[in-house]
């Protein structure tokens, strides 16, 4: 059997997993859009601010729900997997002929499923309310794929947690980690408006910053091509690092000869 | 080198971090269509074990084979002439059993065309055809560990490990799993290598048998032929009110050398066998001592293990938790 098939397979079980998990599904869009309907109208006078760049402070944050449904993305692919571990249903499935690599790609295809699926809905609730993306639909759909491997990535990383540590309560602590780094990003600012020094030397230094920026760009400026290549390396960089730290920590799970 | 559907093993060793010997050099040899039953407490080393010749967990020195394939060097191979059910019942609670059948059945390469058919005799052997719809996490402990056996069984392998495959069940459940455990090994020729702390469970399935105390085998052979190393009956009594168990003690120790017995009887080992019955009576009652009870007990597995041992198999699981506690 290819390992493709099995990818397939793993897919499809963790995409039937999530979807019979009303938590894993009900809180990646629920909480998303509503901290999107909150901050929007408690943070719209910063579009009064000199040089901010667009009108609509809504256009401005719809990329926040991009990343953090990924950031849910992390939870579930680590937490999955973590539950895995502590069942023994990961030894079941070294004892079939299922390739490692197969293992994680798939569990991430069902993330990426899950993602695609949240993002389209992110996406219909701002054309809803009224935003216009300014790149079109090529834009949207490369804002789907950019916002689906953003989830793809962060997984990674939670799949790599998961495999290291076998535990979901320290995939679950994860969460706030990276919950802190997504406010410690230009996430309701552009960072150039940023006036609290440390907090725009953090921002800068934070990729989030540039996958929100690449996310940002496709919705209220267009093709800025420079914001899209540093959010589509930034993804890559951190998709592929947490691939490799993911199947490095399952080389060490599984000693299986 | 061993059958193409049988295990062998020579010098297996497993040591863990703080020199812990789990395995401490375990010779095996199961011959195909055998049920092997590995016998000992919590902490033995049995599922170790398992866990080396399944492919799971290389072994620190020593080698195996099954099925004819290196364990270290034939990882893959081994893998797809095993099945095993694991000591956890490992299954996904979000999943149905049919589901669970379907995945395992294409893990294994078997063609789509097949799995629904084969998915369908397996659940129908282990009786979970109305439940096959259903999601695991209803499932009662007795049907977890039939569907997983109906998972281990998949792709048709020819040597199945059972790893305490009916530890917490009910006596109908247990007794269902042992209806089908011998059937696939009579009717099937499956050979397979059950793991269990179940005195009544080894003695009642296996061909032969191993027990593993602190990772060495301790002593290995037929049920009977066991049992016959030991040779002589146990003769318990139990002390009605006004007599003591010191003055029971002190009248049987006459007749053979004391061992476990319940916590209000005193039991010994006959020196000369039933014959010796008789004389313990008219000592007993020649000394006025009342009895609640007096029982002869045929040679059993456990006392196999506590001649081996000089402990019991009850008080051995005991004894290792506290220290795996400690």
């Amino acid at each position: 059997m290819s390992a493709l098939a099995q990818v397939g397979y793993v897919a499809r079980r963790s995409v039937l997993r999530t979807a019979r998990q009303p938590a894993n599904i009900i809180f990646p869009f629920v909480f998303p859009t509503a901290l999107l309907a909150v901050t929007s109208a408690g943070l719209s006078p910063a579009t009064k601010i000199p040089g901010f760049p667009t009108d609509s402070f809504l256009a401005f944050f719809l990329a926040f729900p991009f990343i953090q449904g990924a950031l849910f993305a992390t939870m579930n692919a680590g937490t999955d997997l973590a539950r895995d571990i502590q069942s023994g249903f990961l030894n079941r499935l070294a004892l079939t002929p299922l390739h490692g690599g197969a293992l994680i790609v798939g569990q991430l295809g069902g993330i990426a499923v899950l993602a695609f699926v949240q993002n389209c809905y992110y996406l219909a609730v701002g054309l809803i309310v009224g935003v216009r993306l300014e790149s079109g639909i090529v834009g949207a759909i490369v804002l789907l794929i950019l916002a689906t491997g953003v989830a793809i990535a962060f997984g990674a990383l939670g799949a790599f947690f998961a495999l290291r540590t076998g535990s979901g309560e320290a995939v679950q602590g994860l969460f706030p980690l990276l919950f802190v780094g997504l406010f410690l990003s230009s996430m309701n600012l552009p960072r150039n408006l940023i006036e609290t020094d440390w907090f725009r030397i953090v921002a800068t230094f934070n990729p989030i910053s540039y996958l929100i920026e690449g996310l940002r760009s496709l919705i209220i400026a267009g093709w800025d091509w420079e914001a899209l290549g540093l959010a589509f390396g930034f993804a890559a960089v951190l998709a592929g690092a947490s691939m490799v730290l993911a199947s490095w920590a399952l080389r060490l799970r599984l000693t299986r000869t | 080198m061993a059958d193409a559907h049988g295990i062998e093993a020579e010098e297996l060793v497993r040591t863990f971090k703080g020199d812990i010997r789990a395995v401490d050099g375990i010779d095996l040899r199961v011959e195909p269509g055998e049920i092997y039953g590995f016998l000992g407490p919590n902490g033995a080393g049995k599922s170790t074990t398992v866990h080396m010749l399944t492919t799971l967990l290389p072994p620190t020195s020593g080698t195996a084979r099954v099925a004819g394939f290196d364990i270290v060097k034939e990882g893959p191979k081994v893998r797809s002439s095993i099945g095993a059910a694991l000591q956890e019942a490992a299954l996904d609670n979000l999943l149905t059993g049919r589901e669970h059948l379907n995945l395992q059945c294409a893990l294994h390469g078997i063609p789509r065309s097949e799995r629904r058919a084969r998915s369908q005799e397996l659940l129908e052997r282990v009786g979970l055809t109305l439940a096959a719809d259903r999601k695991v996490g209803g499932y009662s402990g007795g049907m977890k560990r039939r569907l997983d056996l109906a998972l281990a069984l998949a792709h048709r392998p020819t040597i199945l490990f059972l790893d305490e495959p009916t530890t917490g069940l009910d006596v109908q459940s247990r007794s269902a799993l042992w209806a089908e455990v011998a059937r696939l090994a009579r009717d099937d020729g499956v050979t397979i290598f059950l793991t269990t702390q179940y005195l009544e469970e080894a003695d009642a399935l296996a061909d032969r048998v191993g027990i593993i105390d602190h990772g060495q085998i301790v002593a290995e052979g037929t049920p009977a032929q066991l049992k016959a190393q030991i040779g002589r009956p146990t003769v318990e009594a139990v002390p009605a009110d006004g007599s003591t168990p010191e003055a029971i003690a002190r009248i049987l120790e006459q007749f053979g050398e004391p061992t476990g017995g319940s916590p209000k009887g005193v039991a010994v080992r006959l020196e000369h066998g039933v014959e010796d019955l008789a004389g313990i009576i008219r000592a007993l009652d020649a000394e006025g001592i009342k009895l609640e009870n007096l029982e002869l007990h045929a040679p059993s597995l456990d006392d196999v293990f506590l001649a081996k041992t000089g402990r019991s198999l009850e008080g051995a699981a005991e004894e290792e938790e506290a220290e795996a506690e400690a």
